[in-house]
């Protein structure tokens, strides 16, 4: 995806963290984005899907990271970034939520406060106007009694009621890219749902592009309009997410829908897939799901699969990726 | 509330039979942190397991699941109520000691409920070593193969040499060292990634045929409790509000509350996205609880007499074992839209 229309363009980035024990956590790893386009980063731990988020906020440790690759943001060089552009860039341009608010949060200021201040930094407008702002940014993440809210300390709220406040904070200077990185795990599952549909509806009014990394395919579901599957460093599949539910293509993907248990009888054996995911120590060279892979040949672990585009901004990194597969 | 109403009778099959268990935690409260307040973490609660049988306990943080489970295997001290297991009455014919030597839990936190100096085949046959069993090596090797971990591979490694879902399973074989008749199981695959969750969900469904194992199997995904379960019991604020075989609430939510709950299930499928969050606002303080009945805050139906009264556990499925604790489901409570059908 690149382009006019795009809005994030990572081409063939790869990530190591240098140390007593090398981590290839991301390995030519190739995405995009466009415009207003809701994206779900989908992967099991260990997978990658924060360190692509960090790496698109310039969070990583610079001094034990090797970055290799382009990243792009509305055009812009990310890695190329620096100084004041860099503060302007976060938070202004691109901003995001965390799975703990309470850490993103300051617990000695209010809310009200902390989010009127994250205005101020990016925008040349009185203490008076950015507290206004801070007061509509509550109301739309539909905090009840916002204005009683604006003078809570974190500590004061619940856990659902934190995550909208940091919804709120990341909104208030309309970023253009919101990162999610699993904000809703942490919470109970009648606030989750709460939250999921909030996003949802903020990210049409507002129009941005909203990349939200998650380890449930449900949650992808309700948030996005389009899957990205990680495994080990690499995105093994891409597509719609009518695509990736209806009609997978990798043996991970329809691994991982079959371990959803979303309508397995009772009682049946579930077709788990077996092992555990590898060590990123070296960089694989093979298909990383090989040795978990039901349908691996000897060709799968001489060396890494060729990635196909069945399909408009669809593709499998898998041998078995043209062969129709029955749906998982 | 009413105890015994959630009860079956009493019968022989039944390896536990929990009655009015009670738990209240003194707290904090107050402004100066200095006012004595309680936080009513388990209020009331009644149920029975037959051996054999799989209970899922589900509903949202807070509730009371863990502290259920904790009072159950005898971690912390009920203020009130009866526990029978096998047979016997705990505090009576029946000593803490063998509560807890037949009844075995794991936790959620695979990493935290093993001791890091100790070998994995040293934790696994800690609990045959105190118990005064022959051979415990010998037991833990074995329960080792049981669960899937080969004893010359892992044997001598440490808990932070192996993964997350291999130091579950090193969890679970440590219950089973003890040949508990039921394990508790509190989260215990909750921290696992989906592929390894499953690994560990069929070795439990072995497990359980292989001894006859009684599970009491929490979580928060509904999902894996549908699939492990025989019947699930849902809590809210301390209290049981509904308890049915699973198929029956699978197909029917009784109570407005499980029905909040199960609609909050992401929905899977693209084409039919929720639309509605099914409740608002998060669940009140334990340490206040509504009165009546204590979803009333938040229930849709909710009019006077919800809270005033106490809705007690009844049978809505015409003796099928389907029980809900809620006002429209009693024709006298006064409620006005009681005994409507298609309700919930
Ligand atoms: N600062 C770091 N230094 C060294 N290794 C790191 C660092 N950050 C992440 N890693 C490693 O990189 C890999 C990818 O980590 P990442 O946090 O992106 O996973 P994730 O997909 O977000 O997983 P989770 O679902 O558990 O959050 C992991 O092996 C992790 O241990
Ligand atoms: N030792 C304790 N002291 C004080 N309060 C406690 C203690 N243990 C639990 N509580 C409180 O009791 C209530 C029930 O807690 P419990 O851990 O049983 O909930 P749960 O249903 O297991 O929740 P979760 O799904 O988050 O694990 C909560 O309000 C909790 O804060
Ligand atoms: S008793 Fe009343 S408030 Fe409680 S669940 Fe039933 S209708 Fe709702
Ligand atoms: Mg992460
Ligand atoms: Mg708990």
């Amino acid at each position: 995806m690149s382009g006019p229309g795009s809005l994030v363009d990572i081409r063939n980035l790869s990530i190591r963290f240098r140390g007593a024990r090398d981590v290839h956590a991301i390995n030519d790893l190739t995405l995009g984005l466009a415009q207003g386009e809701t994206l779900a980063l989908l992967g099991e731990s260990g997978s990658g899907k924060s360190v692509t988020l960090k790496a698109l906020l310039r969070l990583l440790p610079p001094r034990r990271t090797d970055i290799e690759g382009t990243m792009k943001v509305n055009g812009a060089d990310v890695m190329s970034i620096t100084g004041r552009a860099l503060q302007t860039y976060r938070g202004g341009e691109v901003s995001m939520v965390f799975q703990e608010p309470g850490l993103a949060l300051d617990p000695v200021y209010t809310v009200g406060r902390q989010i009127a201040e994250a205005v101020q930094r990016k925008k040349r407008v009185s203490r008076d106007e950015a507290m206004s702002t801070a007061l509509d940014m509550l109301r739309r993440v539909r905090i009840p009694s916002p204005e009683r809210r604006l003078s809570n300390y974190p500590h004061e709220l619940s856990g659902g009621m934190l995550q909208r406040v940091m919804i709120a904070l990341a909104l208030a200077c309309r970023p253009r890219l919101l990162l999610a990185d699993e904000p809703t795990t942490a919470l109970d599952a009648t606030v989750q749902i709460q939250i999921l549909l909030l996003l949802r509806a903020l990210q049409k009014e507002f129009g941005m592009g909203v990349i939200f990394v998650t380890h449930d395919i449900g949650v992808a579901v309700e948030v996005s309009e389009r899957i990205a599957v990680m495994y080990a460093g690499q995105i093994v599949e891409e597509g719609t997410t009518h695509e990736i539910i209806k009609s997978p293509r990798h043996p991970y993907t329809r691994g991982l829908l079959a371990a959803n248990l979303h309508d397995v009888a009772r009682g049946t054996r579930l077709d788990a897939i077996p092992g555990a995911p590898p060590p990123l120590d070296v960089k694989p060279d093979a298909c990383p799901f090989a040795p978990r892979c039901p349908l691996a040949e000897a060709r799968c672990r001489a060396a890494l699969p060729p990635v196909h585009q069945i399909g408009p901004r669809r593709r499998v990194a898998c041998i078995h990726a043209d062969a129709p597969m029955e749906a998982a | 509330m009413s105890a015994t109403e959630t009860l079956r009778p009493d019968s022989p099959a039944q390896i536990l039979r929990v009655t009015g268990l009670q738990k209240h935690f003194p707290v904090r409260g107050g402004i100066l942190g200095r006012q004595k307040a309680r936080v009513q973490a388990v209020d009331g609660v009644s149920f029975a397991v037959e051996e054999g049988e799989t209970l899922g306990i589900v509903g949202e943080s807070g509730c009371g699941k863990s502290t259920t489970a904790r009072l159950l295997v005898g971690l912390i001290d009920r203020d009130r109520g009866d526990v029978r297991f096998d047979g016997r009455t705990l505090g009576k014919d029946l000593t803490l000691r063998d509560l807890r030597r037949g009844m075995q839990m794991v936790f959620q936190d695979s990493y935290a409920s093993l001791n890091p100096r100790l070998t994995i085949e040293e934790s696994i046959a800690f609990g045959a070593r105190i118990q005064g069993l022959s051979d415990p090596v010998g037991r833990a090797r074995d329960l080792m193969d049981r669960v899937g971990l080969d004893p010359a591979r892992f044997a001598q490694r440490y808990p932070h040499e192996v993964s997350g879902g291999q130091r579950q399973r090193i969890n679970i074989a440590r219950a089973l060292a003890m040949s508990p008749k039921i394990v508790v199981l509190d989260e215990a695959v909750s921290a696992l990634d989906k592929s390894v969750e499953a690994q560990v969900l069929n070795l439990l469904a072995d497990l359980r045929a292989e001894f006859g194992l009684t599970y009491i199997f929490i979580s928060h995904d509904l999902n894996v409790v549908r699939y492990i379960s025989d019947r699930i019991l849902v809590m809210y604020l301390g209290e049981v509000v509904e308890l049915a075989p699973v198929d029956l609430i699978w197909s029917r939510q009784a109570h407005p509350y499980t029905r909040s709950l199960f609609s909050a299930m992401p929905s899977m499928d693209p084409d039919n996205r929720t639309e509605e969050p099914p409740l608002t606002g998060d669940p009140p303080n334990p340490i206040n609880p509504p009165s009546g009945c204590r979803f009333h805050t938040r229930c849709k139906f909710a009019e006077a007499v919800c809270a005033r009264d106490v809705p007690v556990m009844r049978d809505i499925s015409g003796g099928q074992g389907h029980l809900a604790a809620c006002h429209l489901h009693d024709t006298a409570s006064g409620h006005s839209r009681a005994g409507e059908e298609g309700l919930t």
